[in-house]
């Protein structure tokens, strides 16, 4: 997918004016975290299973080789084929070579990220293969010509009228004057016409939650049942998937199918929840007749070893987003590339460039609660921060916030100098600003006060107080009103 | 054409710092593939048999599923009938081609037409066997084979699934036990399907609509066959 990450600043302005989107973008608060909230407090394993999920991924990425090399050995032995590409060009390639071998016209394909990130769709339709997504959401956006806007939830960026307003346009084989006034109008009529298309597809892509080294089976984790068709009905099946969703056992996968589906939708468990290992065997009466698994690496190997490791430990549940207030506002789009929200911010620099992407681990409060709901605990602020002071390093950051930082550290280092500046520009602040408690304009502090106002001090500063109290012998400074 | 498979794996251990022959790496992966070892198990399932059954109940209930009771395998012909006729549905169905349930008394419903194979893009409604029911969630668990295809799990509007009692089990660990002692270690079926009550989705503004693409009905007829203890 091409990024525009880059435009990050411009594009946020952009979601934040866009009223559509903010009544859509209402129904991921609460359609997801108080959901996810009481699964998390139904199950009183639940923590201990976070701390196992974690434990299982981390010894999963400290071999990744070794398991890889044990999944293909099962998936060979299986009749199906490995293919390890290192690129997304690569890996596109090899799907449209395998589809080309197929003398396919029309693919069916399952929700699968990392289709997202290859790109997948343009390059079949260029190459004249038509490819159509099955998974209701992705099928909405696949009319809008939009890339997904949730890593679960594609279209949740779109409101029920924008949908009918859709279908309306693209299925104008039916009747105008149908109804389509209920969500579930729209869901028959989507299953209506795509049933015709499971049957028709030469070839069924899907994407893989889950590796499995002890048996080569691909798992697909999903509500509607439309991965289940695109993987049975067409005669060749292929997995997409990327190196690091392998996992040992079924025992490992089942601890982190309990946290999975839990914090992802609030449901104890999706509605199907699919195990493959190859194509038909002997005496069976479907099925299909080649399994391929697709491998990518495009850049995870180069996250191993580093600080950014642990975010291999991702299972794409999407709750740090459904609780991140920068996602709130903004919606998924805005981040310019494949994965938004937290996760985004952490992934989307590794993957595509700091360059590309340094904006991102900016869009952050720091508020930590990403961290908090993550099932695999992974320390995504952190590694924000990692990325942050990264890319100040590379002096990538606007010359005046290195600027500024720069003064700011000269005096760090100065106590004695930082001390009397604070003080007098505490003062001077104060003395400017106090009558109305507020700053809404600051010269060099644009960046901060365009979008929201900078708080007048109300007295002294931290320092003067904290010495202050130390003198009255209380140690501490009360909490000043 | 360069190796990508050798490649890939180079840079992954150079990341790891590692070397396939590592010493003991190559054994830590095997001893734990070989201990299949189990995480937190939630303690909800760890009930006696009777009170497992009913947890499995309770809990498919809690999804949609709906379920119904029989003393036995003669009762499921007429099982299936009334449920069809209590949904209005047309008195037709597609069973697996397993001998267990080409061997019930399906004439005995002689308005229900009965046919076995795969699915038809036309068939309403379908009857399989289960291999599993696990009480944790109200999770069934159906392997493909000859004598059970996967596309009568999704194809068809309606799904009936036969389960007996015995079948049932307290977590998902326990059901994969069973499916390693039937098909030998490290051996899975072609596919193996976890059910979780029928097809649905939230991709229009968040609200659950049933029947996204797979069934929009999930029933299942229990059967009881390990005694009123
Ligand atoms: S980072 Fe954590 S919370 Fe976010 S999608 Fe990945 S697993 Fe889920």
């Amino acid at each position: 997918m091409q990024s525009t990450s880059h435009a990050f600043p411009d594009n946020a302005r952009a979601a934040v004016k866009n009223p559509q989107l903010k009544k859509a973008l209402n129904h991921v608060k609460a359609g997801f975290i108080d959901k996810r909230a009481k699964a998390a407090a139904k199950l009183p394993e639940f923590e201990d299973l976070r701390d196992a999920a974690r434990d299982i991924k981390n010894h999963t990425l400290a071999h990744l080789d070794l398991y890889l090399e044990a999944y293909e050995a099962r998936i060979t032995e299986q009749g199906g084929h490995v293919h390890w590409c290192g690129t997304a060009a690569e890996a596109r390639d090899k799907i449209l070579e395998i589809c080309r071998a197929a003398g396919a016209k029309t693919v069916t394909k399952g929700k699968s990220m990392i289709a997202e990130e290859i790109a997948l769709n343009d390059h079949l339709e260029a190459n004249g293969i038509e490819p159509i997504e099955t998974d209701l959401g992705e099928y909405i956006i696949q009319l809008r010509k939009e890339p997904p806007s949730h890593i679960i939830a594609p279209a949740v960026h779109l409101t029920k009228d924008q949908i009918e307003a859709d279908f309306r346009d693209h299925h104008d084989h039916l009747p105008a004057e149908r109804n389509l006034e209920e969500p579930a109008a729209l869901v028959a009529e989507a299953r209506g016409i795509l049933r015709e298309r499971y049957v028709q597809a030469d070839v069924g892509i899907t994407g893989a939650n889950f590796l499995i080294a002890e048996n080569g089976a691909s798992v697909i984790v999903t509500n509607e049942g439309n991965g289940d068709l695109t993987q049975t009905l067409p005669k060749v099946h292929i997995v997409v998937a990327s190196l690091e969703k392998v996992v040992p056992t079924l025992e490992d996968v089942s601890v982190i199918l309990r946290v999975l589906a839990r914090s992802a939708t609030g449901q104890e468990f999706s509605s199907y929840t699919t195990f493959s290992t190859g194509p038909r065997r002997a005496g069976d009466l479907d099925g299909p007749e080649e399994y391929h698994v697709v491998l990518l690496d495009n850049g995870r190997s180069g996250m191993l070893g580093t600080e950014y490791q642990d975010a291999l430990r991702c299972i794409r549940c999407g709750a740090c987003m459904n609780h991140c207030p920068v996602y709130h506002a903004i919606g998924g789009h805005a981040y310019g590339w494949v994965y938004p929200g937290p996760i985004g911010a952490v992934l989307t620099p590794s993957l595509i460039g700091v360059e590309e992407a340094g904006h991102l681990p900016n869009a952050s409060s720091f508020c930590g609660r990403c961290e908090a709901v993550c099932p695999m605990r992974i320390p995504l602020p952190k590694m924000m921060r990692h990325w942050r002071e990264r890319e100040f390093e590379r002096h990538l950051t606007p010359l005046p916030l290195r600027a500024g930082l720069g003064v700011w550290a000269f005096f760090a280092r100065r106590p004695a100098l930082y001390h009397l500046f604070a003080g007098l520009k505490t003062r001077a602040l104060g003395a400017l600003g106090r009558r109305r408690g507020r700053f809404r304009k600051l010269p060099l502090a644009g960046g901060w006060t365009a979008h929201r106002d900078l708080p007048a001090p109300q007295g002294p500063t931290f320092q003067q107080l904290w010495a202050e109290r130390k003198r009255d012998g209380q140690g501490r400074p009360a909490a000043s009103a | 054409m360069t190796d990508r498979r050798a490649e890939i794996l180079g840079r992954l251990r150079r990341s790891l710092k590692a070397v396939a022959e590592t010493p003991g790496r190559g054994e830590a992966v095997q001893a734990r593939i070989g201990a299949k070892a189990r995480g937190p198990v939630p303690a909800r399932s760890d009930l006696p048999r009777r009170e497992m059954v009913t947890l499995f109940v309770e809990q498919a209930e809690a999804v949609a599923t709906s379920v119904a009771r029989v003393a036995g395998d003669g009762e499921v012909p007429q099982a299936v009938a009334d449920y069809l006729k209590g949904q209005n549905l047309p008195a037709e169905v597609r069973i697996s081609p397993d001998p267990a349930l080409e061997g019930l008394a399906w004439s005995e419903q002689p308005l229900l037409k009965v046919e076995s194979g795969r699915a038809r893009l036309e068939d309403a409604t379908s009857v399989t066997a289960a291999l599993a029911g696990v009480a944790e969630t109200g999770t069934l668990m159906l392997a493909s084979g000859p004598t059970a295809p996967t596309t009568l799990n999704f194809l068809p509007e309606n799904h009936i699934v036969v389960l007996r009692a015995s079948q049932v089990v307290g977590p998902y660990e326990d059901a994969w036990d069973r499916l390693r002692a039937a098909e030998g270690e490290g051996q899975l079926p072609r596919t193996v399907n976890f059910i979780t009550g029928p097809s649905r989705t939230g991709d229009i503004e968040q609200t659950i609509q049933m029947g996204a693409h797979g069934p929009r009905r999930l029933h299942v007829i229990l059967v009881e066959d390990e005694g009123q203890a």
